[in-house]
């Protein structure tokens, strides 16, 4: 049992999604019951990766492998560590809330939308399980099928057009990183990751691969300057399909990154750290402003997304310049808030689309000013939607604050400016959170509509409960996550800062 | 040596999926002439039958070793019997879907089946040809029968248009084909490929000999990228497609590829081998213009025939590719590439035939609007085919790009490579607007499916493969490389 745990976290949400459309849409009932159940189980059997997980040390859990193509000497391996351990169960977690989120919603094909949420679930575990590196290719391509499907199916007016950029830029994206891969094989002999790890490259090899990665790896993030597809995803995706592009698709980005370029080319991204190190800073300050003029709320939310993660990669490469030798805080500091403020991300983000999923399930407009005083006919609701707003500004004793907080002190050591450029986004996205929540939910009731809105129903308020609860756990005791993954940063911070010229 | 010009009778046995499928044409064309209407469906089943024995027997002969006959112009070795099994088995698959096409198109004849048996018998010919008579005898016994096949919708002013435009192109390449041929002949004196082999292999840089033998060598591999329809010989392609009956269209973008790729490995692997580095050059360019044109042309169609057209160009691209390597690795791949490519054209095109009616061909990208509302099954199963064209794993397709991209790689043009990649992505365009078409948009016309039981079941396995075949390639790869 121990030893397919990994396995059986992949296939069981991928069958049972294959059994579900052979249920068909006509007993819509019977394929919502048993997503549910499977999404449960399956979030219970990844919660087992937590309780039997050792975090004493940096090799793989849980490991399994067998051949697979032996021509490429492909295996089929897979294995958890600190880091990739804390995202698989957000992707559980996540899962769960995306599909009672859309219990009565999806009346189209209910149950062809259920079962792409699932295979999804069962590909994202498989990408952040993923030893080899053509296996990680291909969970990581095949899970653009599901939510192609789900945003060209069940999304807005132009999802279309929306779902076409989100599959070409993400595959564009990609096929530099085969192209990587395959040349490593060649001159590695091997395709397994960890391999690749201990492979030594010349600079210039460095160099094109770090680039390589950099595209696949920033689309997906998304960072500027590539980032716009990412708006029009989530703006056309209905809500379960943007709870998981935000919560967990950018997270294969940011994971990427950890797992690929920073132990694989160390030379490289110190070398082009501060173009890295930039570019976030445009995300976080730009895309920053950029979100306040919106006036399509999930367009908000997306750019304030984006802004967030430009966190992660910020954390991720202001490693080389805080790190001080005999002093290796900083460092580890930046690569930890970079977790953290991932899965912060992963509740908050999700928590505020579905904020917005419930707003545009009563009157069908995401137009803020469509809205006006919701809280005088949603109290409930209101309550909720303030705590996730707040979260999303970074109040302190939420999780959208220890992330942001830890990758700002990394970055003050690295070089005053960026942590001072970094630590603007408390006031802009203070700002354009806060003046969204004044927009909506405060103020006088400006469309009659509004008045008559019900407060949410047990189904909704238990969705949004259980996501208070972990926003607020997180903020106000993040240790037991910082705990699980810090051996592994530590060994990983060691990896990128040897060199291997 | 001697001994191999002889024609000795104990050894027919090496022709013998051949010489019987001679004789079951000619059982099933006289027989076909005594059939009143009623009866007709005994000619397809008896062709089913013949190419399934004659599969049976090419089957039996792998593992046989090497051997020579007929005076030194016909050859029986594993790549020549593993191809005519595939060949027999996908000709097999593209009659079911046929049937059900002719049926309803009122195309229904006995001759349609026999003109089938001879371009199969031709093809044969051609895999096992180990001169360049034979070889140039069995790609005129195809051709003919498939300028004869496309014309067989004589009422159809756009078929007949596709036929001549077919064979009038088709001659000029068998011409050129012909004249490398005679000019390999005239420096080399034998048509021998083991002879020319021998002599490519010994003729010194720079001389006269090197001179003609490379004259030759331009043409004959004109006439073999013709055949490929490789750019900038690929003229033909869009438009015999797009004319010809569907049913035709995808027999003949299919086996046939098989039996020009083993003309190919005969005459430049076997034969001029040596001369590597001079083809392989004409390869490249050829590669990368047909991967080109054949991604970005295909963006603007509306017909999804005409749009197949150009993804097989596309796709012969990264065959090419295959043989630039120059290592037997390469060649394999190439090999996985055709047939992961017959997999996938043959379900593709079985897909556009599975949803004709009564006098209405479904060639329009449009005539799948809606698709997965009337037929969740075959759109999910359309869906699979058109991102395994696009090269997205899990599907099959992603496999063949790969062994190929990782051989190229291999062979140091990484440029070549990254080149490849951003034209399948742009090519990945126009496979989404197929599922865009049959997911995202929705029509009031009612699509029915009228295919017999049968041509489902097929369908669906022939689909269902491009998934499972994708999770366990490994099989496919190794035998793809052991035949060289």
């Amino acid at each position: 049992m121990d030893n397919s745990l990994l396995s059986l976290l992949i296939w069981l949400p991928i069958f049972a999604g294959i059994f579900v459309i052979l249920i068909g849409n006509e007993r819509a009932i019977t394929a919502r019951w048993i997503s549910v159940a499977t999404s449960i189980l399956v979030f219970i059997i990844s919660l087992s990766l937590y309780t039997e997980f050792d975090s004493n040390t940096h090799l793989m859990q849980f490991e399994e492998k067998t051949s697979w193509i032996s021509q490429f000497n492909v295996y089929y391996h897979l294995g958890v560590d600190g880091i990739s351990m804390p995202l698989i169960i957000l992707t559980t977690f996540s899962t769960i809330l995306v599909i009672i989120a859309g219990w009565e919603v999806i009346q189209t094909r209910p149950a062809h939308y259920m079962a792409a949420f699932l295979m999804m679930e069962g590909l994202i575990i498989g990408v952040f399980s993923s030893l080899d590196a053509i296996l990680f290719y291909a969970f990581w391509e095949a899970s653009l099928i599901p939510m192609l499907l789900i945003i060209g199916v069940w999304g807005g007016d132009n999802r279309v057009y929306a779902a076409i950029k989100f599959f070409l830029y993400t595959f564009l994206g990609s096929v530099f990183m085969l192209v990587s891969l395959i040349y490593m094989y060649n001159k590695g002999g091997s395709f397994s990751i960890l391999a690749m790890h201990d492979l030594s490259l010349t600079a210039t090899e460095q160099a094109w691969i770090f680039w390589a990665f950099f595209v696949a790896f920033a689309v997906k993030v998304p960072m500027f300057p590539v980032h716009t597809w990412l708006p029009d995803a989530h703006v056309q995706a209905p809500t379960g399909g943007s709870v998981i592009l935000a919560a967990i698709m950018l997270k294969m980005g940011g994971y990427g990154f950890f797992r690929f370029s920073l132990p694989i080319t160390p030379d490289a991204s110190y070398e082009f750290s501060e173009v890295v190190i930039i570019l976030s800073l445009i995300a976080i300050v730009y895309i920053g402003f950029v979100a306040l003029v919106q006036r399509d709320m999930k367009k908000l939310i997306a750019y304030s997304s984006i802004s967030h993660m430009g966190f992660v990669t910020l954390g991720v490469f202001a490693l080389f310049l805080a790190y001080k030798p005999g002093a290796a805080e900083a460092a580890l500091l930046g690569l930890e808030g970079a977790m953290v403020q991932m899965i912060s991300h992963g509740f908050i983000s999700a928590a505020m689309f579905l904020v917005v999923g419930v707003l545009y399930d009563r009157l069908h407009s995401r137009e803020i000013s469509t809205y006006g005083g919701v809280i005088n006919s949603m109290p409930k609701f209101t309550g909720f939607a303030v705590l996730f707003a707040m979260a999303n500004a970074g109040l302190p004793g939420t999780s959208g604050f220890v992330g942001e907080f830890m990758v700002i002190l990394s970055a003050v050591q690295a070089n005053i400016w960026y942590g001072v450029l970094a630590g603007s986004t408390l006031i802009v996205g203070a700002a354009y959170t806060l003046w969204m929540v004044k927009r909506v939910f405060w103020g006088a009731i400006t469309n009659p509509d509004v008045e008559t809105l019900s407060d949410l129903n047990a189904r909704e308020f238990s969705i949004l409960a259980v996501l208070a609860i972990a926003v607020v756990a997180m903020g106000l005791y993040p240790q037991p996550v910082i705990d699980v993954m810090h051996v592994t940063i530590e060994h990983l911070l060691n990896q990128a800062l040897t060199s291997k010229l | 040596m001697n001994n191999m010009y002889t024609f000795d009778t104990s050894t027919l046995w090496v022709a013998l999926p051949e010489i019987f499928l001679l004789s079951a044409i000619v059982v099933v064309l006289l027989l076909d002439l005594f059939l009143t209407k009623p009866f007709k469906q005994v000619t397809y089943y008896l062709t089913q039958l013949s190419l399934l024995i004659t599969a049976i027997l090419a089957f039996n002969l792998i593992g046989e070793p090497k051997t020579i006959i007929f005076g030194g112009s016909f050859i029986l070795d594993n790549m020549a019997s593993i191809f005519k099994v595939f060949m027999a088995g996908s000709t097999m698959v593209a009659l079911v879907y046929t049937r059900h096409y002719l049926t309803e198109h009122k195309l229904f004849r006995g001759e349609y089946f026999v003109l089938v048996l001879l371009s199969m018998l031709g093809m044969m010919v051609m895999v096992s040809g180990y001169s360049l008579l034979t070889l140039y005898l069995g790609l005129e016994i195809l051709s003919l029968s498939l300028y004869t096949l496309i014309a067989i919708a004589r009422e159809r002013s756009g078929a007949i248009e596709a036929a001549l435009k077919y064979f009038v192109l088709g001659a000029i390449a068998s011409g050129l084909l012909l004249y490398g041929m005679s000019m390999i002949y005239g420096i080399s004196g034998s048509i021998n490929v083991a002879d020319i082999a021998t002599f490519a292999a010994n003729a010194t840089l720079a001389s006269r000999e090197m001179l003609i033998l490379n004259f030759g060598l331009v043409f004959l591999v004109i006439g073999i990228a013709f055949k490929l329809g490789a750019v900038p010989f690929h003229m033909w392609v869009p438009d015999v497609y797009q004319g010809a009956p569907t049913s035709v269209t995808m027999f003949l973008s299919t086996v046939p590829k098989i039996a020009a790729l083993a003309m190919l490995v005969r005459i430049l692997v076997d034969g001029m081998g040596a001369m590597h580095a001079y083809w392989s050059d004409l390869f490249m360019v050829m590669a990368l213009l047909s991967i080109a044109l054949g991604s970005v042309v295909a963006l603007m169609q509306t017909n999804i025939k005409r749009m197949l057209a150009y993804s097989t160009i596309s796709h012969i691209g990264f065959i090419l590719l295959g043989f630039v390597t120059g290592v037997v690795e390469g060649y394999g791949a190439a090999v996985f590439y055709v047939l992961v490519y017959i997999l996938m054209s043959m379900a593709a095109f079985g897909m556009i035939i599975l949803l004709n009616k009564q006098g209405f061909e479904a060639d329009k990208i449009s005539d799948f609007k809606g698709l997965s509302k009337h037929s969740p099954w075959f759109a999910l199963l359309m869906l699979a085919i058109m991102l395994s064209m696009a090269g997205v794993p899990p599907f099959i397709g992603f496999y063949a790009k790969l062994f190929i991209l990782q051989q190229v790689i291999s062979a140091g043009f990484i440029t070549i490579a990254v080149i490849a990649v951003v034209f399948a992505v742009i090519s990945s365009y126009y496979y989404l607007q197929v599922v865009k078409s049959m997911y995202f948009e929705d029509s009031n016309n009612e699509i029915t499916i009228t295919a017999p039981m049968d041509m489902k079941l097929i369908l669906s396995i022939n689909a269902v493969l491009i998934l499972v075949v994708g999770l366990f390639p490994d099989f496919w790869m190794q035998l793809s490389i052991s035949i060289f």
